[in-house]
């Protein structure tokens, strides 16, 4: 019985033991399938998230491109910036490393709370850095010692350089920090996310940043799940920026600036063929350099604070009324459109008579009987009042739009202003109100309305100059290298060169004839300041533009000589000019503010900028752009 | 001889013991235990230091604590088992009172030079004093009601005091290997029915009593891929690990998932996957075979026995051996919940190797003592 019990216990127990030993068989396959489902069918979906989970993708900026003058001058470069970078890991104590580090550079220089925090802040082995800009000696010392300066690194970083400073900050501009603006503003480059990127921000540097920054390198890194970098899987270098090359003559930019002194000026120098600016000067001027490297608020405030306005270039963005230098457009509009002919002569008596207003010459005594060249030499008001009357100031302003006047020239930087030429269908439009023909008298000697722009007023000349060609101003020749994705290139200039703008060259003659005896005419207006050297002499137009009218009380009263106005009230001195007379290469643009009269002040400048563009002469030295490799696509950007 | 009396009271000579001693069983439980030094090796990026060597150590007195266990006669555990089981579950009460608290739970008693785990003991003890109360059980009584009120005591007033501590696996864990016991003693299968039925539904209502880490993990479990960074992270990683070790495994010491640090817990309870990154399909059904067949072994001892309580003994050990296996294989795999239970043999750790080398040394026990008949009480 018990033995039949103790059988039968067995029989169920063998039973129930294979039932169990089936259900772990099954138990144990459905671990297998799913082996099979993680390993076999999903394993690349599983293997591209572990590769998600440990490579780590570095941006490696590339070498941002120089910036060269025509003759391949570095104007912007890059510079190594010494670092000194720290990794709390490998310190004993942050401070007492700090504090070694100390011995050597200059214990104001290391801001110690902020890399305490950042050490804090971050997991121990994410570099901090700690003091940058260092000079080669004290990179050099610290190198030497670096067994007393544990967890202490040496870096080499890249500062934009600007060797020459405040001579081209307006054209250069200066690269600063990516902003929150710039960021909606661009199209995205990965970049920009990078703290220590810079961008350009202004001139040439931000109008051809995409050029100038080239492409970004790839580093594929191993990084743990603590984010340590354990090791470099491959690299992919970046291209780096294309060059670029300036139309500026540095020597020539050089000499401009000093000439300009401390004047609040701006003056621009074009070839009058390719449109290429070789200097173009807007003084006072700032360091781009303290940009670079971040401004202090004291210098910022200086800067926007000094009434001579340095940040602003006068150059492109200061609108001025052009005063005579306008009067050859207004020639030129009263000859093409046959109101008068080049014989025609005006009597001056130093006034005329505009209903119950009174228009007045310069020359309080009048200049006599004159013609449209010795009117132009002598810069006869009431001449140009007559004829600005009989064309009108609509046939004006189609003429100084025709010389690029009242509109924006497309030069390579931005801030460029329009200036203002008016018409009777413009002044209806603002003020509402009808034209009233005193403001004819006002346009036909550069002032009331009419504004301009010193680079205006050179391509204007370039264009009388030129022969009537349409030519264009640009600052950069050409950039190096392959084109990169998104590089702006420079315009050509062919194009735009030959285009005609359609004025007769008789017409032109009368004109250019007048500029010429401005300088070198018995009684022209700067002939004090003209070009002595044979075969450089050159032709132009002086300009005083009013910055106040001239009350009647001040008239009886006798005017105020404008040097015994305060500064801010005497007139602007302006002078156009081109040469050499006889084989026009160069024109030239001066603007003075406050600076008196065109003949005393912006004649003379005028005259030494062309000859020692003269005696420089870029035009017939070789230039940079001659040796390096143009862009693939061609320059018809 | 005493073989073929089945003899009551027969001494079996030592020397025949040591003879009689599975030495295959042996050779593939050091086998195991080695796949898993390697990993601990792999762990350490190529060093033996710091943990495969303490693992060694572990093992090897693990080793000598399984052959003393194998050597004493069936029958004095048969003895010992009551009297195990009560010390056991003193323990037990005692962590209740001085437990030591470590990772938000009160697991350990703090005995001076090493710490012990009560939770482990009652793991062997429960087990025993099953087979014991199984074999002493005729089958009708099996089949009673009534006679089954004690066993159940006997589990769930420890399992109770587990989950207390909190310690949700452990208790789980005591339950089904009870369970397997009950099973192979032939237990009516409706009773499981019942108990699985009734089980569920108070799964759910016991759901509002755990802990919020418990709770969390459970819902985790359910959908792991909805929080990658947080309690979803360790499934996701080790399965990223599974995954992209592919057919062959990326190599030993090649485990990103592993070497990155990006799998966590890798040298306890995940350890499965670094082998199965590094060894790919191929390691871990190699690893499954070896443990297959140290399964297959434990069904053959239970078979050979001719005492029921050696079956049970043997069958008991066996199961909960391959509870662990499934538990901690499908954890890792994210089939089931992370309940932190170790790969036996595999897994870094000292107390879950010298409980599973005395389980270990109780089946060769019952395997040595094979032939020995011992009548039930009743």
């Amino acid at each position: 019985m018990a033995k039949d019990q103790h059988k039968e216990k067995g029989k169920v127990f063998s039973r129930r033991a294979l039932m169990m030993a089936g259900g772990q068989a099954m138990l144990m396959s459905a671990l297998a399938g799913r082996l099979y489902y993680l390993q076999v069918i999903h394993s690349d979906e599983y293997s591209m998230m572990a590769d998600e989970n440990r490579m780590n993708l570095r941006l490696l900026p590339p070498l941002r491109g120089r910036i060269v003058d025509r003759f391949g001058t570095e104007i912007a470069s890059n510079r190594h910036n010494y670092r000194v970078i720290l990794i709390p890991e490998q310190t004993g104590s942050i401070e007492a490393t700090l504090d070694a580090l100390a011995r050597y550079v200059p214990a104001e220089t290391i801001d110690r709370e902020r890399v305490l925090k950042d050490a804090a802040r971050k997991r121990s082995f994410v570099p901090i850095p700690v003091v940058d800009n260092l000079t080669w000696d004290q990179f050099a010392r610290i190198n030497v010692n670096a067994p007393d300066l544990p967890g202490i690194q040496m870096d080499v970083g890249s500062t934009r350089d600007y060797p020459y400073g405040k001579l081209f900050a307006h054209i250069v501009g200066y690269v600063g920090a990516v902003s929150e603006k710039d960021l909606q503003n661009q199209e995205y480059d990965p970049l920009l996310e990078l703290p220590e990127f810079r961008i350009g921000k202004s001139g040439v540097e931000k109008y051809y940043d995409r050029t100038l920054r080239g492409k970004a390198g790839l580093s594929r890194l191993e990084a743990n799940a603590y984010g340590r970098v354990i090791r470099e899987l491959n690299r992919e270098e970046g291209i780096p920026g294309n060059d670029a090359v300036l139309t500026i003559d540095k020597q020539l930019q050089e000499f401009a600036v000093r000439r300009m002194g401390e004047e609040s000026a701006a003056a621009v120098v074009m070839d009058i063929h390719s449109g290429d600016i070789l200097s173009m000067v807007s003084v006072p001027s700032f360091d781009p350099n303290n940009f670079a490297s971040g401004i202090s608020s004291a210098d910022w405030k200086e800067l926007v604070e000094n009434p001579k306005r340095p940040l602003g270039n006068k150059a492109i963005a200061g609108q001025y009324p052009p005063g005579s230098t306008f009067k050859m457009i207004v020639a030129l509009a009263a000859l093409e459109s046959g109101v008068v002919t080049a014989g025609h002569q005006v009597f001056c008596g130093g006034h005329t008579q505009l209903g119950k207003h009174r228009f007045h010459c310069w020359k309080r005594g009048g200049h006599g009987k004159l013609g449209m060249e010795d009117a132009i030499s002598q810069s006869c008001d009431i001449y140009f009042y007559d004829i600005a009357r009989k064309v009108g100031v609509d046939k004006i302003a189609e003429m100084a739009h025709r010389f690029g006047l009242g509109e924006k020239l497309g030069i390579d930087i931005l801030g460029e202003r329009a200036g203002l030429i008016p018409t009777k269908a413009w002044k209806q439009a603002v003020q509402g109100v009808s034209w009233q023909l005193g403001e004819t008298y006002n346009t036909g000697i550069g002032q009331g309305y009419v504004l301009t722009t010193p680079l205006q007023l050179a391509v204007m000349t370039a264009r009388l100059a030129n022969g009537g060609k349409k030519v264009n101003p640009r600052l950069i020749r050409s950039v190096t290298g392959e084109t990169l994705e998104g590089a702006v290139l420079p315009r050509a200039e062919e194009e735009a060169a030959n285009r005609d703008i359609g004025i007769s060259q008789s017409a032109l003659k009368t004109v250019l004839s007048g500029m010429n005896k401005v300088m070198n005419g018995p009684r022209g207006t700067a002939r004090a300041a003209k070009i002595e050297v044979e075969g450089w002499e050159m032709a132009g137009k002086t300009g005083t533009a009013q910055v106040r009218r001239i009350s009647r009380k001040e008239r009886i009263e006798g005017v105020r000589k404008s040097d015994e106005k305060p500064w801010e009230e005497r007139d602007h001195a302006l002078f156009v000019g081109y040469a050499p007379y006889n084989d026009p290469r160069y024109a030239v643009s001066v603007i003075v503010e406050h600076g008196g009269s065109g003949s005393s002040t912006a004649a003379p400048i005028a005259r030494d900028l062309l000859q020692e563009t003269l005696r420089l002469d870029p035009l017939r030295r070789p230039s940079y752009d001659i040796a390096i490799r143009r862009p693939a696509g061609g320059g018809d950007v | 001889m005493y073989r073929e009396l089945g003899a009551k009271n027969v001494q079996i000579p030592f020397s025949r013991k040591i003879w009689d001693i599975n030495w295959g069983f042996v050779l593939l439980i050091c086998a195991t235990a080695s796949v898993g030094f390697l990993m601990l090796y792999s762990a350490a990026n190529g060093n033996l230091e710091p943990w495969a060597s303490r693992q060694m150590i572990r093992f090897g007195a693990g080793l000598a604590l399984m052959f003393m266990v194998a050597l004493v006669d069936i029958r004095i555990w048969l003895n010992l088992a009551y009297p195990l089981y009560a010390v056991a579950l003193l323990l037990l009460g005692a962590v209740e009172v001085m437990g030591v608290i470590g990772m938000g739970a009160r697991r350990w008693i703090d005995l001076g030079p090493f710490q012990l785990q009560p939770s482990e003991v009652m793991k062997i003890a429960l087990i025993l004093a099953l087979a014991r109360y199984f074999h002493s059980l005729g089958l009708e009584d099996v089949r009673r009601i009534r006679w089954l009120v004690p066993p159940l005591l006997m589990v769930l007033v420890p399992a109770g005091l587990v989950l207390r501590q909190p310690d949700l696996g452990t208790a789980l864990m005591l339950i089904a290997g009870a369970g397997i016991v009950f099973f192979v003693a032939g237990v009516r299968l409706w009773k499981f029915a019942l108990v699985v039925g009734t089980a569920i539904p108070a799964g759910f209502f016991a759901f509002q009593f755990l802990h919020e880490y418990q709770k969390k993990r459970v819902l985790t479990f359910l959908n792991p891929e909805n929080d990658p960074l947080g309690a979803g992270y360790h499934i996701l990683q080790s399965k990223i690990a599974l995954g992209s070790g592919g057919v062959f495994g990326k190599g030993l010491l090649n485990g990103t998932q592993s070497h990155l640090n990006y799998l966590p817990e890798m040298r306890t309870d995940f350890i499965f996957s670094m082998l199965a990154e590094e060894f790919g399909m191929v390691g871990g059904l190699l690893l499954f075979a070896l443990y297959i067949l140290l399964i297959a072994y434990g069904y053959a001892i239970a078979y050979r026995s001719r005492n029921h309580f050696g079956k049970l003994l043997a069958i008991g050990m066996t199961g909960i051996f391959f509870l662990y296996i499934f538990i901690n294989v499908a954890m890792v795999m994210g089939m089931v919940p992370v309940v932190g239970v170790p790969l036996p043999l595999i897994s870094y750790g000292g107390t879950a190797m010298l409980t599973l080398m005395i389980s270990f040394g109780l089946v060769m026990s019952v395997y040595i003592h094979r032939d020995i008949d011992i009548p039930g009480k009743r």
